[in-house]
């Protein structure tokens, strides 16, 4: 009985998935059947969800629907309890999260996951030296390092260049969530996970971070969490509903926007 | 935890940083003290906390850098010294080897990292109160193991006669030569660490050390890096524990016994574990009131076996008024100080 639910709400995702046309090969993030539990409690279960190299989705769904236990699924934080997760075909359900890290994959976090007593420029630094070559190296870095100098154009790209040599402790929030941004660009990033970049922002930094996304370079694909919709359905493509830990509606921005049960879910019911 | 590093930026980084006075005096005062300090506090007071220092300063680099409690420095310096007295000369002349200098010092080091990097192996993967647990029981089945052990580590006699060679005629253990001798090897393992908390490799620990999770999350191998740590630290305890054997000319059980397990952490704790002068601060305060303190205690009639008692009453009272150690105490007076000065005109308000 139960099984036969399961298949089922696989089924449905297929033809979601298939709709918006990213079957099996070439995907750039493909998870089948993913699950999770903590004891009895499944905070996702039989998660199936493919996005297309370059595709931008938004994830959507009310407190406790799952979203960033999927997140941290998929990067690695804790392995699921069933199921796969194949980034660019390649199987990294049990790999540990640097590997998948080295692998293109990246993420920001919801709360900002900063090292405060260091500068912005030992900050970027870092998240550049994750995926190089030398993270175990005992010389000390030239000016002319080639990791020093992408480390400066990432803090220019997300505009914190004037604030450089400032430790992160001392930033203001907004300044945080860009530097978030920023580590997550770090090296040569292939699909990135947002987890509610947005959260917090004032409407300025909002357009901002708006900017900085749409200007992201098109072969890489992103799964955003958010929750004001203005921001989702502006940077996102295609839309997975989430609810209750499992996928509900996947569609365009405006069919899930128009659709009545979504709204009388998520839109409708307030954001709970 | 936020404000431990320094916040220069790499970018801005230069061969040789700018040294700032009082480390130019310390250094002068250091180089000349012979000429006006006594032998005996040239070897038991400096030669001592040189050496303390250095072990100390390995657990300080666990600690500080890396946020891990390590326990088992003392013991990695006692069986670098071991391995020195087992393939080297000794008054154990059934056990002891007889090679020469530049083969056995080296592998000494080697195989004293070896043991270190394999305890941090299986000591990475706990956190806290358990990485102090395993480290800690390592080192007692070391002492035990070593204790009974006649065929390789002579059981509880040890080895006596353990002495450095005798280089470019000079007989190292005479006090000036030993002075300088571990006033280098402190230099020098200081420098290393100074240098290495700025590097690729130690700015990824300090990174690792606040935020584990995070740095998975940018590419890191958190494990690989904690393991990495603890081959660092061991060299630094290697080569300490070799020169305390030379300076007690003998190597037993008790070399590395719990007691002076814990005396490596007291002397790190009361020097303090944010910088690597600390544990240095640390072992000359641990080495003074070690030595004089019997002296105070007999002023006062009581037995000076007691140094102990003064010892512990001192690391109560720097962790109660500053768990940074004695430099969070003079930092505390320097806030102070900058806080009463006023921000125009300087000086005091």
């Amino acid at each position: 009985m139960a099984e036969a639910r399961t298949n089922n709400a696989a089924n449905a995702d297929r033809t979601a998935a298939e709709r918006l046309g990213s079957v099996s090969t070439g995907n750039a993030l493909e998870l089948r059947g993913v699950t999770k539990l903590f004891g009895a409690l499944a905070a996702i279960s039989d998660v199936t969800l493919s996005v297309r190299p370059g595709e931008r989705r938004a994830v959507l769904g009310s407190n406790g629907a799952g979203k960033t236990t999927l997140f941290n699924c998929v990067t690695g934080d804790f392995l699921p309890t069933s199921g796969t997760i194949r980034l660019f075909g390649e199987d990294l359900t049990n790999f540990p999260a640097h590997e998948r890290i080295r692998r293109g994959l990246r993420r920001t976090y919801q709360i900002s996951l900063l090292f405060g007593g260091m500068s912005v420029t030992d900050n970027v630094y870092l998240a550049c030296l994750g995926v190089s070559r030398g993270r175990f190296s005992l010389l000390r870095p030239r000016p002319s390092d080639p990791i020093v100098a992408r480390a400066g154009e990432l803090i220019e790209a997300v505009h914190l260049t004037h604030v450089r040599d400032t430790p992160v402790g001392s930033l203001s929030y907004g300044q945080q969530r860009q530097l978030e941004i920023a580590l997550a660009l770090a090296g040569a990033p292939r699909f990135i996970l947002f987890d509610e970049p947005a959260a917090g922002l004032s409407p300025t930094e909002r357009a901002e971070l708006v900017a900085i996304l749409s200007g992201l370079p098109d072969h890489i694909g992103y799964i955003i969490i958010e929750h004001d919709m203005d921001v989702a359905l502006r940077v996102a493509e295609s839309v997975t509903m989430l609810h209750n830990g499992r996928v509900f509606k996947e569609g365009t921005p405006e069919e899930i926007e128009n659709d009545a049960e979504v709204q009388e879910l998520y839109l409708g019911g307030g954001h709970g | 935890m936020a404000d431990v590093m320094p916040t220069t930026a790499p970018g801005k980084l230069i061969l040789l940083e700018r040294i700032p006075p009082p480390v130019w005096v310390i250094g002068l005062v250091l180089l000349v003290m012979p000429a006006f300090a006594s032998n005996f506090v040239l070897y038991q007071i400096f030669g001592w906390s040189f050496i303390l220092g250095m072990i100390a300063l390995s657990l300080m680099v666990l600690a500080g850098y890396g946020g891990m409690v390590s326990l088992i420095q003392m013991t990695v310096g006692a069986l670098a010294g071991y391995v020195v007295a087992i393939l080297g000369t000794s008054g154990v002349t059934d056990i002891s080897l007889g090679w020469p200098w530049w083969l056995h010092i080296p592998i000494a080091i080697l195989i004293a990292t070896l043991f270190g990097t394999l305890v941090g192996t299986l000591a990475v993967r706990t956190e806290g109160i358990y990485t102090i647990m395993i480290t800690l029981a390592i080192a007692a089945a070391f002492f035990y193991f070593t204790r009974q052990n006649y065929g390789i580590f002579n059981g509880y006699t040890g080895f006596n006669n353990v002495i450095p060679p005798r280089l470019f005629g000079i007989d190292w253990r005479q006090s000036v030569p030993f002075y300088y001798l571990t006033l280098g090897c402190a230099a020098l393992s200081y420098g290393a660490v100074v240098w290495m908390a700025r590097t690729p490799f130690g700015l990824a620990l300090q990174g690792v050390r606040d935020n584990p999770r995070r740095m998975s999350a940018l590419g890191f191998s958190v494990t690989a890096h904690r393991i990495a740590a603890y081959a660092f630290a061991s060299v630094i305890a290697a080569v300490g524990g070799i020169l305390l054997v030379w300076q007690n000319a003998q190597v037993v059980p008790g070399t590395a016994g719990i007691p002076q397990v814990i005396d490596i952490l007291v002397i790190a704790v009361v020097g303090g574990l944010r910088r690597p002068i600390g544990p240095f601060i640390g072992a000359i305060i641990y080495t003074v009131l070690s030595v004089f303190s019997s002296d105070i205690l007999h002023a006062f009639g009581m037995s000076g076996e007691r140094f102990k008692l003064v010892i512990g009453l001192g690391f109560l009272a720097v962790v109660f008024f500053s768990p940074d150690g004695v430099l969070g105490l003079w930092e505390k007076y320097k806030a102070r100080r900058d806080e009463n000065r006023d921000p125009l005109l300087g000086g005091g308000r």
